[in-house]
């Protein structure tokens, strides 16, 4: 019954977007599948209100020195943005590379970070961390501005090999420290002053000054460095030229990626996915967007074993039901509001728990994060005012020949407009017993709000209510 | 009305943003406080005398009160080594008990999952208010979060009740059956039935207790009335947690933190009627904290971020009185303008953890530390 081509299109659009309102995948479908993952993966212009727009009217995204504006104005940018892909991305770089505001008291640098992984994070993965490795957030964060010529701080070293790029199994101790040796020196503007400001976190009474990276070649070391056996006088940029071309680093990447992009396990199937993706990496010289577009075209992806088989997180769940219920398109009060509820559920944006990001999968199901993603979802998508439920009332109306919908038709197309969502028999019954209570929908004349809307809204509650909807 | 054995309940009150411990616990018979705190000092006649050099802030009567009945411990001089000004980063710190590595678990997590591993009783921790304090976050422990115990619950935003009972009845029908099916599937219909029966049984909760305690209106009082309500209906709960805010009073401090205490002092004078009222005063015990303390120099209408603050412990099983010294204000003994913190806050939570939840404390709070005898009988 389920359309395979809206199925397949609405499963990429989960994939590398924040899932899709019907308009929005029948664009896509127009495009064809390759035609549409092209798209996806060259973004353009996103669309959104321009910045200096929202600097002067709307006060609850403009003061980015502040962890709830600056969390409140990417959320929006994900709400409202026509290139989801490179919402997604960043969002992936972030889990990945996470940073946070804990340690840093200074959001705009995370901001600053956000727009270098929208800019670099589809394109070569060695100068991404070149990138990263200059990023102001990402030197404070792990302390790289406290690693001098005179005396290495190991911290940044160390996190690159293990964290960010081959693992922990594949270089020595040795190689740790050899690697901090050839980013000393890579620090950032007026360090010391800097380091003082963020650990006060005062914003009185000289406000925060922007961060930009600096090189001090007084500070670098410039010896001799044996790093994964090669030797060489290297700098920072050498180094991550040797990461780069590791098997390890490969693998590391391209399990990220299907991780986040895929599944949350790795099935034999999905294994094989990875292979034809480290393949690309070489062979395309280390581009994430063409690694991307071997997943997208693999067996596994288009399979349905693919579907349906990442737990959304927090920042997918609520991007995701507002994008479908097509509220907040423009700045709004109240949108800081919607950015605390992710962090209810666990995910605050710009502050992962940890440099190691967020768990995510099975973890983010707990019984306080579940009753906040139910409640939310339930609340975003039965509320018949909203124009994207507005929207479902009127295609679930031009569906029928004479306004008139069986009970099992309402469950059946609800669940076709909000996805597809593909559920169990017993998840199917529970919903088609529940349109059962009040027969069959009568929707000529709706008039807003009305009881036959609210009707349509009810099974909307409850389809947003299932464990189904959980899944991405 | 007795209390049958029941086990010992944690309540935390967490004073978030700062709380400015110079105008908590007043050195009123210290000089330089008066040279320090030029503009932002609660002059010696509106202070609530202890002794002849300390006070208590004029907000804080009931506190005063509960003192003068033996039952307020001030830990004074509270914090850890190198402390950091940052709220969030400092409020980590003692959430998850790890001054120097950045923690992933919350201690009080820890102890809820040391207090019931299997996690057989969905309620063994319950924060009130949105969203969960790292202090009680660790994945797999499950800690139900509760913004309103009136509404708590799924669906709180469908007002016609018969719908609503009819989507609670499909939710529970859409979240049970499935085991063996997936993993993911059965962790949620675990977790989903886990939510319904939480909140089915806290839903309870207002209906088993009655009181001749009026809490005030403000939210935190009304968080304390939602803690007594849970408390009292023998449901289990062993840590119950609120916070209250914002502390952090960079400006207009003198009227925004009187007010503040003003609110957190008489939630905790109605908390203890409450339960003298139904005889349970000796088992729970309050826990007062902040993240840090503020300058010592005021700067003309409020205080900036600092450090070394006061903890309270109070309830029936406290052995009231000042533990730790008052941190010195001598200019040779400050840190960068702030107190020096004498006390680690460790050795608080190791006192709770082993005099009062009977766990064992150092693997919870990663070390050994010396207690007070706060809590020792």
């Amino acid at each position: 019954m389920i359309n395979n081509d809206t199925a397949l299109m609405a499963h990429l659009l989960r994939r590398a977007g924040f899932g899709a309102s019907r308009t929005e995948l029948e664009g896509y479908m127009a495009m064809g599948y390759d035609g549409a993952v092209d798209a996806l993966l060259n973004p353009s212009d996103p669309g959104n209100m321009p910045d200096d727009l929202i600097r002067r009217y709307h006060v609850e995204q403009s003061e980015l020195r502040d962890l709830a504006g600056s969390a409140a104005y990417w959320m929006y940018r994900m709400i409202s943005t026509t290139c989801p892909m490179e919402e997604k991305i960043a969002l992936f770089w972030h889990g990945l590379f996470a940073t946070g505001y804990a340690k840093l008291n200074q959001a705009r640098s995370l901001l600053n970070q956000v727009e270098m992984f929208r800019r670099s994070g589809l394109g070569s993965f060695e100068n991404l961390l070149v990138e990263l490795s200059k990023d102001p957030a990402m030197i404070v964060w792990l302390d790289n501005n406290e690693n001098h010529g005179s005396a290495i701080n190991e911290n940044y070293g160390r996190e690159l090999l293990e964290l960010f790029s081959m693992g922990i199994g594949n270089y020595t101790e040795d190689d740790i420290k050899e690697c901090s040796r050839a980013f000393t020196g890579w620090t950032l503007g007026n360090a010391e002053y800097m380091a003082v400001r963020a650990s006060k976190d005062s914003i009185w009474p000289y406000g925060r000054i922007a961060w930009h990276f600096d090189y001090r070649d007084e500070d670098h070391d410039d010896g001799e460095k044996t790093f994964l056996g090669e030797t060489g006088k290297f700098n920072g940029e050498d180094i991550i030229s040797i990461i780069a071309k590791q098997e390890s680093t490969a693998r590391f990447v391209a399990t990220r990626l299907f991780q986040f992009f895929a599944a949350d396990e790795v099935t034999e199937a999905g294994d094989k996915a990875i292979q034809e993706m480290i393949a690309t990496y070489f062979s395309s010289g280390y581009q994430i967007r063409d690694m991307l577009r071997t997943l997208f075209h693999t067996e596994y992806f288009r399979s349905d074993e693919a579907r349906f088989s990442r737990v959304k997180g927090p920042v997918e769940m609520v991007v995701g039901a507002i994008r479908m219920s097509g509220n907040y398109q423009n700045p709004a009060l109240g949108i800081e509001k919607v950015s605390d509820t992710m962090l209810y559920m666990g995910q605050g944006l710009l502050q992962p728990p940890t440099v190691e990001g967020w768990h995510e999968g099975s973890e983010w199901i707990d019984s306080g994060a579940l009753v906040e993603r139910v409640n939310f979802a339930a609340k975003e998508l039965s509320d018949v005012r909203s124009p994207g439920v507005r929207s479902i009332i009127d295609r679930l109306q031009a569906s029928t020949d004479d306004g008139v919908l069986e009970p099992s038709d309402l469950a059946d197309r609800c669940l076709d407009l909000l996805g597809p969502i593909e559920v169990s028999d017993e998840t199917h019954s529970v919903l088609v017993d529940y349109a059962n209570r009040q027969g069959a929908l009568d929707l000529n004349g709706h008039q807003p709000g009305d009881s036959a809307e609210q009707r349509v809204g009810n099974m909307l509650r409850l389809v947003a209510a299932t464990r189904e909807y959980q899944l991405a | 009305m007795t209390s049958n054995k029941r086990e010992k309940s944690l309540i935390v009150i967490q004073l978030s943003g700062g709380n400015d411990y110079l105008n908590t616990v007043v050195p009123y018979g210290n000089g330089k406080y008066y040279d320090s705190r030029s503009k932002v000092n609660i002059p010696q006649n509106q202070v609530i005398p202890i002794d002849d050099q300390l006070g208590f802030n004029p907000s804080m009567g009931p506190v005063k009160s509960l003192w003068d009945e033996g039952k307020v411990a001030v830990i004074n001089g509270i914090g850890y080594e190198n402390p950091n000004r940052s709220h969030f980063r400092s409020m980590d710190i003692w959430h998850t008990a790890e001054p120097d590595a950045i923690g992933k678990e919350g201690w009080l997590a820890r102890a809820i999952r040391d207090i019931d591993p299997l996690g057989d009783n969905v309620l063994t921790g319950i924060n009130f208010g949105r969203g969960l304090p790292r202090a009680l976050a660790c994945p797999g422990v499950s800690v139900a979060s509760v913004g309103d115990l009136e509404t708590y619950g799924l669906f709180p935003d469908v007002q016609d009740e018969e719908l609503r009972m009819f989507t609670l009845e499909a939710f529970s029908r859409m979240y049970g059956n499935a085991a063996g099916r997936d993993p993911i599937m059965d962790l949620m219909g675990r977790t989903g039935q886990d939510a319904l029966q939480g909140a089915d049984i806290l839903r309870t909760a207002p209906r088993m207790y009655s009181s001749s305690v009026e809490y005030a209106p403000n939210s935190l009082a009304q968080n304390v009335k939602s803690i007594s309500q849970v408390f009292h209906a023998n449901l289990g709960a062993r840590v119950l947690y609120t916070q209250h805010g914002p502390f952090d009073t960079h400006s207009g401090e003198l009227v925004t933190h009187a007010k503040l205490w003003d609110e957190v002092a008489g939630a905790i004078g109605c908390l203890m009627d409450d339960l003298k009222e139904h005889g349970t005063e000796d088992d729970a015990t309050i826990l007062v904290f902040s993240e840090f303390g503020r300058r010592i120099k005021d700067n003309g209408s409020g205080s900036d971020h600092g450090s070394g603050g006061a903890a309270f412990m109070i309830g029936g099983a406290v052995n009231g009185g000042m533990y730790g010294e008052y941190p010195s204000l001598a200019e040779a003994e400050q840190i960068e303008g702030d107190l020096r913190s004498n006390n680690d806050f460790r050795s608080v939570y190791t006192e709770i953890l082993e005099d009062w939840l009977d766990l064992d404390a150092p693997s919870i709070v990663n070390g050994q530390f010396e207690k007070f005898g706060i809590l020792q009988s």
